[in-house]
């Protein structure tokens, strides 16, 4: 079948390997499309989209944004800092309300788990998760994986490990699913406080020592300390933390392979990662951001092809 | 189902040779021209005459692949979308003559959404269109070609396919209706 079997993108958990390949698939034409003298088409001229950010972001909202306008889509941005919210609205009346202004899809960032699902159960319109408070960031992991298919060559056989805050990070959950369902092999690491207790359950590998984890892996995802989640502290300083945990320049040199570096941004130099290796030729940070904007391109794209007229 | 052949693998080698020779006409040595196929049967045209001009000429033709799914009006009409391939123009078109090719012109809906797609990549000095078959009579653009292989005269309910060396393992064209379900 050449269509999604979803109507929304809630989480990757709700999407087959199918799916993921098609969005694949259509990403490749559209980042064709984006390094064009001329980088838009004209495919989603009568669509309308709401961008919806109860929660801070830049480079997510950013990214969404481009690739609505390259689809030549209607957009129109709510942050949540400026909104009705704050006097007390709640979020299927702020959400309907929108939709009474002919608003064909929503996408949505929002600081409690569940809450992109929660919508696309209740309201008329195509639901895009852009992040869903510690639950899952499925276009996040979409690009991220892209990106280890362009660099790699394909995601099935590959081993990748995903360090630092697991705990409250829902790039994490979304990685996990996703390149599980393309056949990758997943493990976790970083201090205890910061897995989950339960995590072995979803089949991932789980392992406290990094250069461990770096001897086994092909790829590195280093997550930020995200801090602004933290209620309580999970390990005695940054410092500490950066001394167990970052990647620096002479353990990347001293693994046996040349693996590759990726962060989902924001980063933290001189935390998870030090600049050095940042800027090195193993990381391909600014490849995943630009990789970004065709998978969110194709997602919509998709999504919006479900959506049929009146 | 009846199929009828329309242009036998003779007449169809004799029919790209007599286009080769009518671009020769008006492109001389193709210096200043590109030929480019819409994805994705136009590109077996492309190939064929790319092939047949390059033999005749002695000089390399400079050609490209153009996927037009993203600039198509009938986006959220279909049942399932279309998937796209790929485009490939590895060069300036810009003040170039260009020879959009096809394999069927019907509708002319594709060849619209080929112009559209063509002008992303800048503007051209001219642009002509080469079809292998023309099926009259149900324009729904103004739009005709300047060069074709056969002009044919269908009902709508029939359906015009070509067949290439390559893929289907002879080259023909044939006219055939298709069965209707129930």
């Amino acid at each position: 079948m050449d269509s999604l079997s979803v109507d929304h993108l809630t989480g990757i958990k709700h999407l087959t390997e199918n799916d993921i390949q098609l969005i694949f698939k259509t990403a490749d034409s559209f980042k064709e499309v984006i390094n064009r003298s001329i980088k838009k088409v004209p495919s989603l001229r009568d669509i309308t989209i709401a961008n919806l950010f109860f929660e801070n972001s830049t480079r997510t909202r950013l990214s969404f944004e481009l690739a609505e306008k390259r689809l030549s889509a209607d957009v129109v941005n709510f942050s949540a800092a400026s909104s009705s919210v704050k006097k007390g609205e709640t979020l299927i009346d702020t959400v309907n309300n929108i939709l009474s202004m002919k608003v064909d899809m929503v996408v949505m960032r929002h600081p409690n788990p569940g809450a992109a699902k929660f919508l696309s159960e209740r309201v008329d319109a195509s639901v895009i998760n852009a992040g869903d408070g510690t639950h899952e960031h499925p276009t996040q992991a979409l690009l991220d994986a892209f990106s280890i298919r362009e660099k790699l060559g394909e995601v099935n056989g590959k081993k990748v490990v995903i360090v630092g805050d697991i705990l409250h990070s829902r790039v994490a959950l979304s990685n996990i699913y996703c390149l599980q369902k393309l056949g990758a092999e997943v493990m976790v690491c970083g201090p205890t406080t910061l897995i989950p207790k339960y995590i072995h359950e979803l089949g991932v590998k789980v392992e406290y020592n990094l250069k461990k984890a770096l001897e086994w892996c092909d790829v590195a995802n280093m997550l930020r300390i995200q801090l602004e989640r933290q209620d309580i502290k999970y390990f005695p300083s940054l410092r500490e933390y950066s001394m167990q945990y970052g990647l620096t320049k002479k353990i990347l040199d001293q693994l046996p392979k040349k693996i590759v570096v990726m962060h989902p941004g924001p980063i933290n130099r001189g935390v998870e990662i030090t600049s050095d290796v940042a800027d090195s030729d193993q990381a391909i940070i600014l490849d995943q951001v630009e990789n970004g904007v065709a998978v969110r391109m194709a997602v919509i794209y998709l999504l919006a092809s479900k959506i049929k007229r009146q | 189902m009846e199929k009828q052949v329309i242009l036998n693998s003779k007449h169809f080698e004799l029919t790209i040779n007599r286009l080769c020779y009518q671009l020769i006409e008006t492109h001389n040595d193709f210096s200043n021209t590109v030929l480019i196929g819409l994805q994705p049967r136009g590109v077996n045209v492309l190939e064929r005459i790319k092939t047949q001009l390059e033999s005749i000429l002695g000089t390399e033709v400079v050609c490209g692949k153009l996927d037009i799914t993203f600039y198509r009006d009938d986006f959220r009409r279909r049942d399932v979308p279309i998937i796209p391939s790929t485009t490939n123009i590895d060069f300036v078109i810009e003040n170039k003559k260009v020879v959009l090719m096809d394999d069927v012109l019907f509708t002319g809906r594709t060849i619209r959404s080929g112009l559209d797609a063509l002008l992303a990549y800048g503007r051209p000095e001219k642009v002509e269109l080469l079809s292998l078959i023309d099926r009259r009579f149900k324009r729904d653009l103004p739009i005709q070609a300047d060069y074709v292989g056969k002009t044919v005269d269908t009902l709508i309910s029939e359906r015009v396919s070509v067949e290439w060396k390559e893929i289907e393992g002879e080259d023909k064209v044939i006219l055939f209706t298709p069965e209707t379900n129930g």
